[in-house]
């Protein structure tokens, strides 16, 4: 690891204005000190964020959601009664993730800035766009089987990109209409999700739309929609891995048997969380039906460019999507 | 740096501290503690859970100067000097010990698990819920089976649990 400077902020302008090139922010380390260790993260300086007095979850001003603090770990957010209570596919979402010593040691700011875990990104030897910009992407003529199946830049040479945004929390929050309070050398503002999260697009060392030196201060939730919830992750074990595919789905049915609202985002299929408004649009007004579900999936899904090595995710998230739909409506 | 910290109920300093270092390696090889075992360093194996502020988490991932002020319990701080334990007693009736380099991360964490649980007056924790509280703790040598019969193990008797 190279040398680096340590600074632990005591409140969030403290952090901002200790903040110049090469410096980073910590939150609870999990993916940052690891990245350090591998040498993908070179920081000259690292500015602690993760005690700053971000740590409630309340109600939030006015509307009757729920404001997270920023530095609120993903297990004290998970065993939230007021989370459990009213946005319990959240509560899902984050216990899905990670080990138990993770989650109490991940911070819900970092867990939305987490990187990639693509093989080829972690490891300096190869050639990333990600880490190195223009170097090549060795995942598409090599290991992609995990990696993303939509919205990515395969066919983009020296930009190209095939990373899947890892986190499980950030699926939950793109289907809550959850916004992202940040402030920043700028001053002070609000970014929805989706929308944080980016496409690789001509800039795939981007995660998010972040300008270096802001700092993520509290993810606030809307109300919580009328009607049913779920998250659902498919993995390769029965915990502790990263999501194949996941499903992050509410929907509300009227009493005539239709569908009234549906918000449906998915995990591990692109370099963003997906919020799969095709599908949430083809489902309205129709019979909560199997058949529906499946129909609006293929729509969704006719997006989809799989690599040679991950069709079968495809077919993993049409399958996914139309079971955890079928489940809300019963 | 200068890192402060309680480290099994005694303050304790460690000086020339670079900030690189984990709070494993201070234990470790600055405060004579070697428990905690050191493994993958990347949060995957659980080998050096220890707890800070009552809460596990990996040593290996948190920067020495991130746990300045704050209280760890490592695995010898379990158990009276020359002691078991009943986590410890368990596994050991259980064989749930083989090259014992996952052990003191297990014990720790299983620690944890029976506080939360029986040990707060809620019933023992489930086959499932052991399971994924033992998620992060990778066992090359047993299989698990005998760690799952110490984890029974110490659960049946927690009345008895301090």
């Amino acid at each position: 690891m190279r040398p680096f400077a340590y600074f632990r902020a005591e409140d969030p302008a403290d952090a901002v204005a200790r903040f110049g090139p090469g410096a980073m922010y910590l939150g609870g380390g999990t993916n940052l000190v690891d990245l350090m260790r591998l040498g993908v993260a070179r920081p000259g300086l690292l500015v602690d964020v993760s005690r700053l007095p971000l740590d409630r979850v309340g109600p939030a001003a006015g509307g009757g959601g729920l404001l997270i603090g920023a530095a609120v770990r993903n297990s004290d957010l998970a065993a939230h009664p007021l989370v459990r209570e009213r946005y319990p596919m959240l509560a899902r979402a984050v216990l899905s993730g990670a080990s138990g010593q993770i989650r109490n040691m991940a911070t819900v700011g970092g867990n939305l800035l987490q990187r990639t875990r693509c093989a080829y990104f972690q490891d300096v030897s190869m050639p990333c766009n990600k880490r190195a910009p223009g170097s090549g992407c060795p995942a598409i003529a090599g290991d992609h089987e995990n990696l993303a199946i939509i919205g990515h830049s395969a066919g983009a040479g020296g930009s190209a990109c095939v990373a899947t945004h890892p986190s499980d929390m950030a699926v939950a929050l793109t289907a809550l209409d959850a916004r992202v309070h940040v402030t920043g050398a700028a001053g002070d503002r609000v970014i929805p999700m989706p929308g944080l999260h980016r496409l690789p697009g001509a800039e795939p060392d981007r995660d998010t739309v972040l300008e270096a030196g802001d700092l993520i201060t509290a993810v606030e939730l809307p109300p919580p929609p009328p009607g049913r919830s779920l998250y659902r992750k498919v993995r390769e074990r029965a915990s502790f891995a990263f999501a194949l595919v996941s499903a992050a789905a509410l929907l509300d049915v009227a009493g005539d048997g239709t569908t009234r609202g549906c918000k449906l985002a998915l995990g591990g299929v692109a370099h963003a969380p997906w919020r799969a408004y095709t599908a949430e649009r083809a489902v309205a007004g129709l019979p909560a039906t199997a058949s529906a579900f499946s129909a609006a999936a293929d729509a969704e899904l006719a997006q989809a460019r799989p690599l040679p090595g991950n069709a079968h995710k495809v077919a993993l998230a049409r399958g996914l999507i139309t079971a955890v739909l079928e489940e809300l409506s019963r | 740096m200068r890192v402060t910290l309680t480290v099994n109920g005694s303050q304790r300093t460690a000086d020339d501290v670079w900030e690189g270092e984990s709070l494993l390696f201070v234990l470790r090889e600055r405060l004579a503690l070697p428990g905690s075992k050191n493994a993958c360093e990347q949060g995957e194996c659980g080998s050096c859970t220890v707890l800070l502020d009552d809460v596990p988490v990996c040593a290996c991932l948190v920067a020495a100067g991130q746990a300045a002020h704050r209280r760890v319990v490592t695995v010898e701080g379990l158990a009276p000097r020359g002691e078991l334990g009943p986590v410890q007693q368990a596994f050991l009736e259980a064989g749930a010990v083989q090259c014992g380099f996952c052990t003191p991360g297990l014990i720790v964490q299983v620690h944890d698990l029976l506080r939360r649980t029986a040990g707060a007056g809620l019933p023992p924790p489930g086959d499932a819920d052991i399971r994924e509280a033992l998620a992060g703790n990778l066992c090359r040598c047993t299989g698990y089976e005998k760690i799952l019969d110490a984890v029974r193990l110490a659960a049946s008797r927690l009345p008895v649990m301090p």
